[in-house]
């Protein structure tokens, strides 16, 4: 009996899946590029690329222990430079992956369906690269453990009451947190693409990380049901992430740093930045594996309205810094904004507030974000602006506190850039890796929407 | 077991098996089907209350943490502040409790789910590959008080199901 030429479901598609598509078609186009598709020579020239960043990283390292962080440009009084610069902005980038998979499943958003796996990975790999950072920026890095609360012979602790402790906590319990989650989503897909392994080997190893899974209901309830616990403890998780990074700076007295706006403001940043690199990926990932009846303009379309939306708090924040600073007339906060809009770093502010603010107005045109091509041009804008904004805080409001003999400036080495693009090389390398060896969207949730969206079009 | 085209097919099957009398059933799909763990008779999870206690542990746990290094263990005069600082400890506290609570959602779950599971009888039958991809399956156990080998191939019969298939153990 032969069984292929029935007809299963077909969706009629929606604003959110292409037409015409089965159970089978969705599940095929993705594991396909899994199992069959194998990698072009644009996959390899960027690998490459991306590798060799990640050598530099790895030398850059090599240095950096070897000789100690005077390799960097930190100095006194600015103690810290690009580290922490680039471990808020990786960090911030993370946020929006947690943000689609857990935050929109709770708000029961569709369109975050073909998104959530490859945004979920994105957030993984951005927590990865920040957490080098708190490492690699300590003076004495063979003594991290101190920060981990551990019963020593000295008695000693770590100081709970310090953010930099706090960090510890909340950046760790991040990273566990994704990476629960994306495994979590993963195992029905795992299953998916071992019951179509087309050699023993890949049958073996996606097996075993399959745990065995089969689909059945009595699994699937229980799964939902982690599914949505894990969402809604994530969600407020995002949020106190972010916070608690803020607080690195906001529990200092200096001016442009001791804010009580920076809790919604560094959240809402991180949004914005994380959502900028979520289109980073999808645009070209849609074009270059064809994915344009999943990740449709629909999709394009929300991101850019939540980047524009994010956006716009981050305005909202600059201006009310620098309202407040003369409102409260005190005259560091004021001096702290004028050093800012006129002093060395007068470029760095001007720049910032073109790309982070101006140009991105540019998403309240809906032409421009349909359009694949600007809204990825768009993304850049916003990455770029929101690193300048980080480094803003950090080095304006070091580089000149309160007395001026203390005044000193800060200039980037070699080595800074060394190690900052080198976390950009590995982030690429393991997000390649993931393109390659396991489903960039989740299988059963497509199959799950095609269901819904026949369903939907019946009634 | 019986193998089925769609979901509808799939739960109305398990609703007829489950008042024909089946007990010890389970059904199989690509993607979870709403209504179906009910219809095979399986209604409460023991997870929310797995996930809570974990949260409270991490509660707890993480607060006690900071609570008796600072109290009791090592107990530091800075500005005459108090030992017991508890708004300070709140964000730990808080990340703790999410850490344990997500740890015992995910162990919780592939525990009571019996992951991993290296084998199932299930995966002799070869078509039950298309678990998962686009077909659905009803697999009625031997252990059933009620299975007979013929019967029980002839009430699935009845179900109009794409084909019927017997499991080997």
């Amino acid at each position: 009996m032969d069984h292929e030429e029935v007809a299963t479901l077909v969706s009629p598609g929606s604003e959110v899946l292409g037409p015409g598509h089965t159970y089978g078609s969705v599940t095929d186009k993705i594991s396909s590029i899994v199992l069959t598709r194998g990698t072009g020579n644009k996959y390899k020239i960027g690998l490459g690329i991306s590798v060799a960043l990640l050598i530099g990283l790895n030398m850059g390292i090599t240095v950096l222990m070897a000789y100690g962080v005077g390799v960097w440009g930190i100095n006194i009084p600015v103690g810290w430079g690009y580290a922490i610069t680039n471990f808020v902005w990786w960090i911030g980038i993370g946020h929006a992956g947690t943000l689609i998979s857990a935050f929109l499943l709770l708000m029961r958003q569709k369109w975050r369906t073909s998104i959530n796996r490859f945004a979920e990975a994105m957030t993984l790999f951005a927590v990865a690269c920040a957490g080098m950072f708190p490492l690699l920026h300590m003076g004495r890095p063979w003594l991290f453990y101190w920060l981990l609360p551990y019963p020593d012979t000295m008695g000693v602790w770590p100081q709970f009451r310090s953010p930099l402790v706090w960090d510890v906590f909340a950046v760790s319990t991040y990273a566990t947190v994704s990476l629960l989650f994306w495994y979590v989503g993963l195992i029905p897909d795992l299953a998916t693409i071992r019951d179509r392994a087309t050699t023993r080997i890949k049958k073996i190893i996606y097996g075993v990380v399959a745990l065995g899974w089969r689909g059945s209901a009595k699994h699937w309830k229980r799964y939902e049901m982690a599914g949505l616990l894990l969402a809604g403890l994530a969600t407020p998780l995002v949020v106190s992430v972010h916070t608690v990074v803020s607080f690195d700076f906001t529990i200092a007295i200096l001016p442009g740093w001791h804010s009580t706006m920076f809790p919604p403001y560094f959240v809402a940043g991180a949004i914005y930045s994380g959502f900028a690199m979520v289109i980073a990926l999808a645009v070209p990932l849609r074009k270059y594996y064809g994915l344009e009846d999943f990740l449709t303009i629909r999709h394009l379309d929300n991101m850019g309205k939540i980047m524009l939306a994010t956006g716009l708090i981050v305005a909202y924040s600059y201006v009310m810094e620098t309202f407040m600073a003369f409102y409260g007339g005190n005259k560091f906060d004021i001096f702290m904004i004028m050093n800012r809009m006129t002093g060395p770093y007068a470029a760095v502010y001007w720049v910032l507030i073109a790309v982070n603010l101006v140009i991105p107005q540019l998403l309240w045109s809906a032409r421009i974000r349909r359009n694949p091509l600007y809204l990825w041009l768009l993304s850049f804008s916003v990455q770029t602006g929101m690193w300048l904004e980080r480094y803003m805080i950090i080095v304006t409001s070091l580089h000149r506190d309160f007395i001026p003999s203390s005044w000193g400036m800060f200039h980037p080495t070699r080595w800074d850039w060394i190690v900052f693009l080198g976390t950009i090389g590995f982030f690429f390398t393991l997000f390649y890796l993931f393109i390659r060896f396991l489903p960039m969207i989740s299988i059963f949730e497509m199959r799950d929407l095609v269901h819904k969206t026949a369903e939907e079009a019946r009634s | 077991m019986a193998e089925f085209i769609s979901a509808e097919e799939l739960l109305e099957a398990s609703k007829r098996a489950s008042e024909a009398g089946y007990r010890k059933m389970d059904a199989y799909s690509p993607f979870p089907i709403e209504g179906l763990a009910e219809a095979i008779g399986f209604y409460k999870t023991k997870l929310p209350i797995i996930v809570f206690c974990g949260g409270l542990f991490g509660c707890c746990g993480g607060f006690f943490l900071q609570w008796w290094p600072n109290v009791i263990g090592y107990p530091l005069n800075i500005g005459g502040k108090p030992w017991d600082s508890w708004p300070a400890f709140i964000p730990i506290t808080f990340e703790l409790t999410i850490l344990c609570a997500a740890l015992s959602a995910t162990f919780g779950m592939l525990a009571l789910n019996g992951l991993p599971s290296p084998y199932h009888p299930a995966f002799n039958v070869e078509r039950f590959a298309q678990a998962s991809k686009d077909r659905f399956f009803l697999l009625i156990e031997a252990d059933d008080p009620m299975f007979d080998l013929d019967r029980t191939k002839q009430f699935l019969n009845e179900l109009n199901p794409r084909e019927v298939s017997e499991v080997e153990s």
